[in-house]
């Protein structure tokens, strides 16, 4: 074990990273992964509440053919092309899902599962055809290249897109917030208000596609899946009001991004993989110790509630005595 | 995205690159692979073929049960949680063998379940969410794991390629623990069939008549970790849901009963594997899970289409062929009111055009068209020269008898029901065209043999009981 985990100096993890020389690659790249992830948290918010946490992890692998298609067309891997394949593969997806869940027994869950790997393995046939076409570095979709922001001179168009996705999801989020509340929670009621819950829903998906692409590029594309759900769960286990969740989402985002950053120099490895273990830890913490609905807080007040109901039975049954003796 | 790293492997590895795709094996052109494949002469294609086959096996028996307790995407789930415990399996003896990465393997998928099962107990988040958190969570740990396994010495390829291996790759140990797990799968859900049926199904009545459907779940998880992890070396982590899925969905399109649908589940998971190995035979560089995820959803869309219950087309075309139906005889029942009205416009049996275009309240064009169904079906005779309309023996016969129906429902509705007379009609209006012949005498013995609605009109007879002159 020895030989994958490096000894642990408290200098060489919390205080190199801050040193001067080495401030500006830890803050670039933290600034990249956070707002990656604060906005995939977001929008994950409003899948976890609409019980499409699946959807999203279906849209991103079903954008695939969506971008080789685009990239394709227009010859390059980044840019608006691709932007728009990848929303127009996010919309056929929920289309799909959405009319064999309509128009056959097949549920759900189900559907979700044939749409999303049959467009992946499309998309996969497409990049084996047309490979010579595509320039596509395999590593970059796996691990991400997070750490290209650092090495850029200048603002990196990546860490750029990022926070452009970030500050338009916020401000859609603002926008749209009293839409997406009562269509998450109550559609009829969104119904007689005047509210569009189809257009909502359509909004969210082809949105929650535009962070998945950003979002690949840069820690890798099943990563995403897990940036996209466990901040807004870990936020739902200690709040129960929605714009609490959203903010608590953002700080999630955050935290684990920095700690996840440590731990990754730390052990170097892969820093995208190392945020969302930090995360994942975060939802352990929350789920141990949420003071609403964590297990220790929980188990704590049975155990109160258990000791106060055997006093009560021993008072009751002292009282009758007395009453009996006398 | 595994395809693109499928691709960058293979400029990374050479050596995965030489014998990775079926299509590999063979030179020549489309039809000279295509004997090739067929004539089984390399011993590749032998091995990924019968892998591909029991794998479809294998995972359209297990599919069946998670398809039908709407827990499809626990294969996905699982696909993904298996990676830490691949990683750790590779650490336990710095090397690749076998036997410890599957145990690995196994280990974090059914730790992944417990885990997913105890989020969904403890707390308020649903069960997606739990399976999210569980995939991705799992998964970005896998990936940390196999980062720093990057950093040591030794071949460490194999990791690669057992995450997005390909059929081709399959050795001779892979097929024979792919036969193990498909034997061991078949004779354990063959065996507790029963029982399996029953906690798919309803799992508290399961608990009450003493099956232990809590055990029943996590043994069924076991099994599903065995087969994804064994069939991650054919077809890659992300399409292994797809073949536990596809198949079975398919064939819950096609049937109502379990075992048939088990059956139909793995015919289709076989027939899916052959294919897509031969598809990509066909030429050099396929990757052989694709092309058996795109073969399992050929066989998906053509049920979702032509399933003769629950198809698309067979569904749509019962719908037009009742709605045209309903549409003949409501013009069947305008003619016949017309003509027991005796108004002015009713002469020698005959209605004119006129009168029936106000009763049906439609354009004159769509009453032309409803009198050419009528009289396409003989119904009703061809109208006269001045378009005037009467109807056959036939149509006289069907038009009573829609009436009737009308009138029986509305008087059992007032009389049976009590519904005020003014609400009855609009019911009626529907349910006439659905009557049958054994409620029409149900409706008349426990109505006493009315001959009135409750609107004072007289319910028609039927044909054979006034002789053949109703109107």
């Amino acid at each position: 074990m020895s030989e994958i985990i490096p000894p642990f100096h408290w200098h060489l993890f919390l205080t190199e990273p801050w040193s001067a020389w080495y401030l500006d690659t830890t803050l670039r790249v933290i600034a990249m992964a956070f707002c990656v992830s604060a906005s995939c948290g977001l929008v994950g918010v409003y899948l976890i509440l609409r019980r499409l946490a699946l959807v999203g992890d279906a849209i991103s692998h079903s954008v695939l053919p969506g971008i080789v298609l685009a990239a394709l067309v227009a010859h390059t891997l980044t840019g608006p092309a691709i932007i728009i394949g990848a929303i127009v593969a996010g919309f056929v997806t929920t289309v799909l899902i959405e009319s064999i869940d309509h128009h056959s027994r097949v549920k759900t869950d189900a559907a979700i599962g044939i749409v999303f790997s049959a467009l992946f393995a499309l998309g996969v046939v497409m990049v084996t055809m047309f490979a010579g076409d595509l320039h596509i570095d395999a590593d970059c979709v796996l691990f991400g290249n997070l750490a290209e922001v650092a090495t850029q001179p200048g603002m990196p168009p990546a860490l750029i897109q990022a926070g452009s996705v970030l500050l338009a999801t916020i401000l859609l989020i603002g926008f749209f917030f009293k839409d997406l509340l009562v269509s998450a929670f109550d559609p009829t009621l969104a119904r007689s208000l005047g509210i569009r819950a189809r257009w909502i829903h359509y909004g969210l998906m082809a949105w929650l596609s535009v962070t998945v692409v950003s979002a690949f590029e840069a820690v890798g594309s099943i990563i995403v899946v897990a940036m996209l759900i466990i901040p807004g769960a870990t936020a739902l286990l200690l709040t129960d009001r929605l714009w609490k969740a959203l903010v608590l989402t953002v700080i999630h985002a955050a935290a684990s991004t920095v700690i996840g950053y440590h731990v990754g120099l730390w052990l170097d490895s892969n820093l995208p993989a190392a945020m969302v273990v930090a995360g994942l830890g975060l939802f352990v913490i929350a789920w141990l110790f949420s003071p609403s609905q964590g297990l220790l807080p929980r188990a704590i007040g049975r155990q109160r509630l258990r000791d106060r109901l055997e006093r009560e039975k021993v008072e009751a049954r002292e009282t009758t005595e007395k009453a009996e003796s006398r | 995205m595994a395809g693109l790293l499928l691709l960058g492997m293979l400029m990374a590895f050479p050596t995965l690159a030489q014998a990775a795709r079926i299509g590999e094996v063979s030179e020549g052109n489309v039809l000279d692979r295509a004997i090739r494949f067929f004539s089984f002469r390399d011993p590749t294609v032998r091995i990924a073929v019968a892998g591909c086959v029991l794998l479809g096996l294998c995972c359209g028996l297990l599919g069946t049960f998670i398809v039908v307790r709407q827990f499809a995407l626990v294969g996905d789930m699982l696909a993904h949680a298996v990676l830490p415990g691949i990683a750790l399996g590779y650490l336990w003896t710095l090397s690749k063998q076998p036997l410890h990465l599957f145990l690995g393997a196994v280990g974090a998928g059914i730790i992944g379940a417990i885990v997913v099962s105890l989020i969904r107990q403890t707390t308020r988040l649903k069960r997606d969410t739990a399976l999210g958190i569980v995939l991705g969570g799992f998964y970005g740990f896998g990936i940390l794991l196999i980062t720093l396994i990057q950093k040591l010495p030794g071949d460490k390829s194999g990791l690669k390629s057992f995450l997005f291996g390909s059929a081709a790759a399959l050795s001779e140990t892979d097929l024979g623990l792919i036969a193990v797990v498909s034997l061991v799968s078949l004779l354990i859900l063959g065996l507790l069939f029963p029982q399996f049926r029953i906690a798919s199904f309803d799992p508290t009545f399961a608990t009450s008549v003493g099956i232990p459907s809590q055990a029943m779940h996590y043994l069924l998880m076991l099994l599903l970790a065995w087969a994804v992890v064994s069939a991650l070396q054919a077809v890659g982590v992300v399409l292994v849901s797809a073949l536990l899925v596809i198949p079975a969905a398919t064939a819950y399109l096609l049937t109502d009963r379990l075992h048939r649908m088990a059956g139909l589940s793995m015919l289709f998971g076989m027939i899916a594997g052959a294919a897509g190995a031969f598809l990509s035979a066909l030429q050099t560089g396929l990757p052989t899970g694709p092309f058996v995820v795109l073969s399992a959803s050929a066989l998906f869309v053509g049920a979702f289409l032509f399933a003769p219950n629950h198809g698309v087309v067979p569904r749509w075309s019962r719908q037009r062929h009742q709605s045209r139906k309903i549409r003949r005889e409501n013009t069947l029942k305008a003619i016949f009111h017309l003509l027991e009205n005796e108004g002015s416009d009713v002469a020698e049996g005959k209605v004119s055009h006129q009168a029936l275009v106000d009763q049906r309240r439609r354009s004159p064009l769509l009453v032309d068209g409803e009198i050419a169904a009528l009289v396409r079906h003989g119904l009703a005779e061809s109208p006269d020269e001045q378009g005037r309309v009467t109807l056959t023996e036939a149509g006289r016969a069907r038009a009573m008898e829609i009436v009737r129906n009308h009138r029986l429902w509305e008087l059992f509705l007032t009389n049976a029901a009590n519904i005020a007379p003014d609400h009855v009609h609009d019911d009626a209006e529907k349910i006439e065209h659905i009557l049958g012949e054994d409620i029409v005498r149900e409706l008349e013995r426990s109505l006493d043999q009315p001959t009135e609605d409750p609107h004072g009109r007289v319910i028609p007879l039927a044909m054979e009981e006034s002789g053949g002159s109703g109107i």
